[in-house]
């Protein structure tokens, strides 16, 4: 049977974090009351403006650079002309055509311990419309609060092979976009939008398939699962000796399904052109050299230097750069507790699960980089176990106590003390002959159970190893 | 004393200055002109008397407090009605506003506020700033002051209308290809385009936005100084008005044009300029080297070309800048059982025929497949003219050139002539094209109906005109004729 592979490109949207909107004054707080947060110019009254935010242009060009796009010298402001009752002005400001801000780029993802470089086509600025809502089969609500909001666009290459790359590629993208702080990345509020258009093909082909776009792809699960979905239904249409049809889909989240959106009856004619009320940017050499020179240090050579400096895996190093906070909480935890391994694996064992848990976000953890070291430190110098440990973590977790003061509160050093151990561990022999007698008999499953027997009569505190000793001692004699 | 109505500015200003008239009287004088004689000449789309008292109280009460006051304080105003006036209906003379009533002032109305100026109304238009003759008008046609039976020009036909009746001292016009010269020509007024990027545009009502500009008519070239002044200067609502000094126009108001080199370009003295009107307009230059200034004639190769390049440019302009009006937020709504049909039959409904050809031919001419053929080939166009003026302007201080080929036609002898009509706007359309300022100012009569001189400059060169055209006022008493109403 033919094997089939996908070929994916990526159309990501991106609200950036201005204070203002694209092009007047009126704030972009989310959650606002309807229509509370609009002016002549983002409801496109007769006679209004628009004037460019400074802010936002130098947001989509410090993204440009960031995925190794050129600049063009001179970007231009297009109209895409087309009626919607969300669109108050009848076209979109947008950019258009060969000059849009950033091209021809690229960003690095890792997926399988493979390196691959997926192509950046465009980075291009534009505004955001309003949100419709459906009240009633007869009654349609519009709110403008969103409505020329400050948007990036960044369209890939179809370089992309699969759902596990296509989501790879979100992960980055997010992240250099959270590490420049221009969009908070926040899939769920729809501030970070992706379309994905897919496609299959017999492996070894160069030609492209039929493409259809996904749309509603809320989260990152939702991006895996929707393309995961949408490829094995294309194949399953070519198999079946069918033709996939260039539409769009929609990620049905409830149902875990892709369904058809209606279908466009004919192609969009957009009428795009130079927007007369806007003037060309122009970005000098000089100009985008200190825009690239400022630029922080971008979630890809954070990995390299994570894995170069902490002697981290791979693996360890792409989570942990995920967001920015992320890597600066681990940063300042591993540079006051040495072991930088066990550091990782806490921050991203116990800490990301406890905070996936309580849907938290790490600048919202109560266990400072400072409390997970020294907590670290405390199993590192034998005060407490590293099971106690677990215990404590959960209670700085909760109160964000300082996991010395839960330690010295609760009693939960860890018992080292040879002659009471050893007191402990002769009282459980006495009272477990049958089994004292199986163990020295050979059945040295039974050992796990002594050691068991003394950590819960210490209630976890007893020093294991030292209780492994004191057993093969007696067991010696 | 002379009627106030019948009075300039700067004479009004002057009697303020000395205590010999108050705003009050002038704004009551100004307002019974218009209840005199509107209902003939049909100026104003609305008239707002209770804020016209109420500007020019506060005017007389800064004055008994002994403020200084700007030059346009208490000077009565008629604004066109694609201006944004906050709390007053601005219609665009289109159905499809329906009564609309802006939350807010355009820039220039604003800075006329900050003037303490006096606004009597809003003066008719053809629909959306698109005609020559008012009759566009989705309300209804304005009269020609000097003959009612004829058409007063247009756009700005109800401002010209307004200023040549004593109906306003002055009025702000909008000129995208001669909506305010060719109207002042026809009235027997002076109209200035400034320079695009001189006059702000924010809540001018867009038709073509990189055409369109807002400029001063009035009924002498001292008071278009003084309004341009008003309203000239950079504005950061508005991205293209330009960031350039604003020198003080009152100091080019002196009759000295020695050594002024005028261009005479043939090209517009071509095709269909009447002969009483090119006669008027070579006897002006003439006056004008008779007060000392050089005239020599030019060729301007692609100025047969702007006519047809504008009408490419602005329908597709306005083809995208008309899209808002869908029936969704404000205006005119047709309701219907789905938001595309609703659309359709709203835009079916409130926009005038004129607008829906224009709208058509802009979107054809913008959609894919046609776009390079139409669009960007009369962008092309618009460049060769530019460089056409740039030429001129290496030789020439000025362009000297009729305004219009015709004097004012009567109302509906062109309504079923598009082109002729259309054709009002040949000698004023250029310029738009290139950018830069253009004056009309009135040069002669013929059959009882004025003729204008239209002079031409380099962008930012408002001084220049101004000059001129102050020097060829001072030397003739073309605008000190009154139409008889």
């Amino acid at each position: 049977m033919t094997e089939f592979e996908a070929v994916i490109g990526m159309e990501v949207h991106a609200e950036l974090l201005t204070a203002s909107k694209m092009f007047c004054g009126c704030p972009t707080t989310f959650g606002a009351a309807p229509n509370t947060q609009v002016c002549p110019v983002c409801l496109g009254l007769p006679g209004s403006l628009p004037v460019p935010n400074r802010r936002a242009v130098e947001f989509v060009a410090r993204t440009a650079l960031a995925l190794h796009c050129e600049i063009s010298p001179r970007s231009i402001f297009y109209r895409k002309n087309y009626y919607y009752p969300d669109l108050p002005k009848g076209y979109q400001v947008s950019q258009y055509g060969d000059d849009p801000i950033g091209r021809n780029g690229y960003i690095e993802i890792v997926v399988g311990g493979q390196t691959r470089r997926i192509g950046i086509r465009r980075c291009h600025l534009e505004e955001d419309t309003g949100k419709l809502f459906h009240v009633s089969p007869q009654t349609s609500e519009v709110d403008y609060n969103r409505s020329g909001v400050a948007l990036m666009e960044i369209v890939s290459e179809p370089d992309l092979r699969s759902a596990e790359e296509a989501r790879e590629y979100l992960v980055q993208l997010r992240a250099i976009l959270t590490y420049l702080g221009v969009c908070d990345g926040k899939m769920e509020q729809g501030s970070l939008r992706c379309e994905p258009n897919i496609s299959v093909r017999p492996k070894g082909s160069a030609a492209f398939g039929t493409k259809t776009e996904l749309k509603n792809l809320n989260s990152f699960r939702a991006v895996s699962r929707g393309i995961e979905y949408e490829i094995e239904r294309q194949v399953a249409v070519i198999r079946a000796g069918g033709q996939v049809t260039q539409e769009t889909w929609r990620w049905d989240e409830t149902r875990q399904v892709t369904a058809p959106m209606r279908s466009k009856e004919f192609e969009q004619e957009y009428r795009y052109f130079p927007d007369p009320d806007l003037v060309p940017m122009v970005f000098t050499p000089d100009w985008v050299q200190t825009q690239q020179e400022s630029l922080p240090e971008l979630p890809r050579q954070k990995q390299l230097r994570f894995q170069e400096q902490y002697g981290l895996p791979a693996y360890d190093a792409q989570i942990l750069t995920e967001t920015r906070a992320l890597a600066d909480y681990f940063e300042a935890a591993a540079a006051r507790h040495a072991d930088a391994k066990a550091v990782s694996n806490w921050v991203m064992g116990e800490l990301l699960g406890r905070l996936n848990a309580a849907s938290l976000d790490i600048s919202e953890s109560k266990v400072t980089p400072e409390g997970l070291a020294g907590l670290l430190d405390l199993v590192a110098n034998g005060t407490i176990s590293g099971k106690i440990a677990k215990d404590v973590f959960e209670e700085m977790f909760v109160s964000g106590k300082a996991p010395e003061a839960i330690v010295q509160e609760k009693g939960l050093t860890q018992i080292s003390d040879e002659g009471a151990l050893a007191t402990t561990l002769d009282a459980i022999i006495a009272a477990n002959p049958k089994e004292w007698e199986a163990l020295k008999g050979g059945k040295e499953q039974l050992t796990k159970f002594f050691v068991g027997q003394v950590m819960r009569a210490t209630k976890g505190r007893a020093n294991p190893q030292l209780v492994n000793d004191l057993l093969k001692q007696r067991l010696a004699s | 004393m002379a009627e106030l109505h019948t009075l300039t500015a700067h004479e009004l200003a002057d009697q303020m200055r000395r205590g010999a008239v108050s705003a009050r009287e002038i704004a009551e004088a100004t307002l019974a002109r218009i209840a005199a004689v509107d209902e003939r000449v049909k100026s104003f789309v609305t008239v707002t008397p209770e804020a016209a008292l109420a500007q020019a109280r506060e005017v007389d009460e800064r004055r008994a407090r002994g403020e200084a006051l700007p030059p346009l304080a208490g000077i009565p105003i008629a604004l066109k009605d694609n201006l944004c006036t906050r709390g007053v209906r601005t219609t665009c003379a289109s159905k499809i506003l329906d009564n609309w009533e802006p939350p807010y002032d355009a820039t220039v109305v604003a800075r006329l506020r900050a003037q303490h100026a006096v606004f009597v109304g809003k003066t008719n238009l053809d629909e959306f700033a698109m005609g020559s003759s008012t009759e566009n008008s989705g309300l209804f046609v304005t009269h020609n002051p000097w003959d009612l039976s004829r058409v007063p020009g247009g756009s700005s036909g109800g401002s010209a209308a307004a200023v040549a009746a004593r109906e306003a001292t002055l009025a702000l016009g909008s000129d995208t290809g001669g909506s305010i010269r060719q109207p002042a020509a026809f009235c027997g007024v002076v109209g200035l385009k400034p320079t695009y990027g001189r006059v702000s545009r924010y809540g001018l009502v867009a038709f073509a936005s990189s055409l369109d500009q807002i400029g001063p008519m009035a009924r002498d070239v001292t008071d278009a100084a003084l309004l341009l002044q008003a309203i000239s200067g950079s504005d950061p609502s508005d991205a293209t008005s330009a960031p350039v000094a604003v020198p003080d126009y009152m100091q080019a108001l002196r009759p000295e044009v020695k050594g002024l080199k005028l261009g005479v370009p043939r090209e517009f003295f071509a095709q269909g300029v009447a002969p009483e009107v090119e006669a008027a307009v070579r006897a002006a230059v003439d006056r004008l080297v008779a007060l000392g200034a050089e005239a020599e004639e030019v060729s301007m190769p692609h100025i047969d070309y702007a006519f047809p390049a504008f009408y490419i440019i602005a329908p597709a302009e306005a083809s995208s800048n008309l899209a808002r009006y869908d029936g969704v937020r404000y205006g005119l709504r047709e309701p219907a059982s789905d938001p595309t049909t609703m659309m359709e039959r709203t835009r079916d409904a409130g926009f005038g025929a004129e607008v829906k050809q224009r709208i058509m031919l802009g979107t054809f001419t913008l959609s894919a497949g046609y776009y390079d053929a139409y669009y960007l080939k009369a962008l092309k166009v618009r460049t060769l003219v530019k460089q056409d003026f740039d030429r001129a302007f290496e030789r020439f201080d000025l362009l000297v050139a009729p305004v219009t080929p015709t004097v004012a036609f009567a109302i509906g002898e062109r309504a079923n002539d598009p082109l002729q009509m259309k054709l009002a706007d040949v000698c004023t359309v250029p310029v738009n094209l290139a950018g830069g300022p253009a004056i009309a100012v009135p040069c002669g009569f013929h059959a009882g109906l004025p003729i204008g001189l239209q002079l031409m400059a380099k962008p930012f060169a408002e001084e220049t005109l101004l000059r001129a055209a102050y020097t060829y006022e001072q030397a003739t008493d073309w605008h000190l004729r009154a139409p008889a109403l």
